[in-house]
């Protein structure tokens, strides 16, 4: 199945801004912007929800901090009990700083790899890019054309009006390098 | 201060991208092949005096029975501590809002890297049988299961030092891939071109990717700050939780961490010096970067400053003999020199930076960064071996002096931190382009503010500004 797509791009961070909000706030489909680096206030002006990556960082660091009290517990108390120094067998405070420090390992290393199975990022993985430039210094808002209420002209208008420096027509997704 | 630009010189983003990389596909000037030969010779002789103390033992190092800890253990903190700058400046500044380390964090961020590198090595070789080094991990084993003692701080800072390098790599490679997917874009088909294709992971610059990528960023650097507090903190542990005089102190977990931030800013100042010397990055890494970062130098010195001074006090408050005994001996015993080495290089040098001439003239800071770096590491060197060579009993009192092996192994650590760092300046963009673009507009008089007034925001195109990036 075809889609098309209408990309503009755009030269500065105020434009692209500028014209995401304007777009959705037309109630045009923002399929995606790209950007050279993360520019703050986009996510508002896309609509977009926040990102739901903390849950798995708590989440992951609980359960490493878990498995890291229950491992030490077992190994020191359970498996083979070492008297070390008269102390007792289930010394809890003295496992407070490895538990610590496997607690952020889980919970960091978990974030990142949520992150990059979230945004299907992997080693190799060819890059599809809306304009080459877009990793250098060009912005670029892309509208889904939904129907035929989706006027071209009108649009084109509407972008230029931002100062779109290249608006063009794609056919089905973003795949040109 | 929020007026001044953080990037001289009106860049437009491409200029941006032009300017960090142009380095890395320039060929290496004579600096460069200096410097990188230097360091790969010193390396090699690191690597000669390590093959050499692993096949003959460590019995060819200056411990004796007395001193059972000294040059190696010095090193350790002393590298562990320069990472930690790192870390301060990619997390715990970043969470604290401030700009300006986008220029630096890319840098720092390496060092800490190479520098955890360098202190992970001595541990290890002080094992003194390195191959047995896994037996630190808690395995199932022949042996029982044996299992570690988890009430150790040995196997705690085993288990800190391993975090805290995974962590600072991740984080590191996670700042990185917007940039390899900007050098992936300019670079002309290749392998350079393959490999970065390969390493940025298809990054597109989408928005959608962008807002879980700062979350993650977030996310690390906070996870990144406690942590870092907490290696310095264990480390300092393996000393304070034995009974030695001058180890037994409840002042050392944050007296080992500010003193670990400072040597690791001077550092910091050091490399950056170099760089944006060698590499051309006036604009990027400008005289306010190094004014920020010889203030940071202040408060830490004086933070270290004030830990000599408790320690004193309560050594003498104390009423213990051992205690002050232990105190009197860095003052005035035969390793005086040491201590005061420590005390000018630490406390009364930085203390030239109050002056702003001073911090504005760069051979000056080089100069006082350098010197920190000397002070820091014979804090450690005093900490350990003064403590160690004289304690309760009068009979088993020694003196230490390194073997030239020993030396030997501190240069090559010195070696490898600086080739690995030659080399990541040929090979990685030393400044987050990426992040560097974000706050190009910032203090720019003509720039509009980064929120925009809510009334345009359905009444229109607004009309065309004076383009901020491209004056």
């Amino acid at each position: 199945m075809s889609q098309r797509f209408m990309l503009g791009v755009f030269e500065n961070e105020v434009d692209i801004l500028e014209a995401t909000k304007a777009a959705r706030a037309r109630g045009l489909k923002i399929h995606d912007v790209f950007t050279p680096y993360a520019v703050h206030g986009l996510q508002d002006a896309m609509g977009l929800e926040p990102s739901r990556l903390p849950w798995v960082c708590f989440v992951l660091g609980l359960l490493g901090a878990g498995f890291k009290v229950w491992f030490e517990f077992w190994t020191s108390a359970v498996s083979w009990p070492i008297n070390v120094g008269g102390k007792p067998w289930n010394s809890l405070p003295a496992f407070v700083p490895v538990t610590f420090e496997v607690m952020v390992l889980f919970a960091g290393v978990s974030t990142v790899i949520a992150f990059f199975l979230a945004r299907r990022l992997y080693p190799g993985k060819t890059a599809r890019l809306p304009i080459p430039e877009v990793t250098n210094d060009r912005f670029v808002l892309m509208l889904e054309e939904t129907d035929s209420t989706f006027d071209v002209d009108e649009v084109r208008e509407f972008l230029k009006s931002f100062h779109a420096v290249g608006i063009e027509e794609r056919v089905t997704g973003n795949e040109r390098r | 201060m929020h007026s001044q630009p953080l990037v001289l010189g009106h860049k437009s983003l491409g200029q941006v991208t032009e300017d960090i990389c142009a380095p890395m596909n320039r060929r290496p000037g004579f600096l460069w092949w200096a410097a990188f030969l230097a360091s790969l010779s010193l390396l090699m002789v690191g690597g000669a005096a390590v093959a050499y103390q692993l096949s003959t033992g460590i019995g060819t190092w200056g411990l004796n029975r007395t001193v059972g800890w000294a040059f190696d253990i010095t090193n350790f903190v002393f590298w562990i501590g320069i990472g930690h700058a790192g870390t301060l400046i990619s997390a715990i500044l970043f969470l604290l809002r401030q700009r300006w380390r986008t220029s630096v964090n890319r840098a720092a961020e390496a060092m800490t890297l190479f520098a955890v590198m360098c202190a992970g090595i001595f541990p290890i070789i002080h094992m003194g049988r390195p191959w047995l080094a896994f037996w630190m991990f808690p395995y199932p084993n022949a042996r029982g299961s044996l299992w570690i003692n988890f009430r150790s701080p040995l196997v705690w800072d085993f288990f800190a030092i391993s975090t805290y390098f995974t962590i600072s790599l991740v984080f590191w490679y996670i700042g990185l891939i917007p940039d390899l997917a900007t050098l992936r874009d300019r670079q002309r088909p290749g392998l350079k071109r393959k490999l970065f294709a390969f390493f940025s992971l298809g990054w597109d610059g989408s928005y959608r990717t962008w807002l879980h990528y700062e979350t993650v960023y977030l996310l690390l650097a906070g996870l990144a700050t406690p942590l870092v507090i907490s290696v310095h903190t264990i480390v300092s542990w393996d000393f304070a939780t034995s009974v030695i005089p001058g180890w037994h102190a409840t002042i050392f977990p944050p007296y080992f961490v500010a003193g670990a931030i400072f040597s690791g800013m001077a550092m910091v100042l050091t490399l950056m010096i170099i760089a944006r010397k060698t590499m051309h990055l006036e604009d990027y890494i400008t005289p306010r970067h190094i004014d920020v970062m010889a203030k940071l130098l202040i408060l830490t010195s004086g933070m270290v400053a004030l830990a000599y001074l408790t320690e004193l006090f309560t050594a003498f408050y104390s009423g213990n003999p051992y205690e002050q005994m232990a105190f009197v001996n860095r003052l005035a015993g035969p390793m005086a020199w040491a201590y005061w080495i420590m005390v000018s290089c630490n406390v009364f040098i930085p203390q030239l930076l109050w002056f702003r001439r001073v911090r504005a003239c760069l051979p000056a800071v080089f100069a006082i960064s350098i010197l920190i770096n000397v002070g820091m590491w014979f804090e450690r060197f005093v900490i350990i071996v003064t403590s160690l060579h004289r304690d309760y009993l009068p009979s088993s009192w020694a003196d230490y002096a390194p073997t030239l092996i020993e030396i030997a192994t501190l240069a090559g650590s010195f070696g490898l931190f600086f080739t690995c760092y030659l080399l990541f300046c040929r090979i990685i963009p030393v400044v987050a382009i990426g992040e560097v673009k974000g706050v190009l507009r910032h203090g720019t008089d003509h720039g509009r503010p980064r929120t925009v007034e809510p009334e345009r925001e359905k009444t229109g195109p607004p009309a065309r500004e004076p383009a901020v990036v491209e004056v």
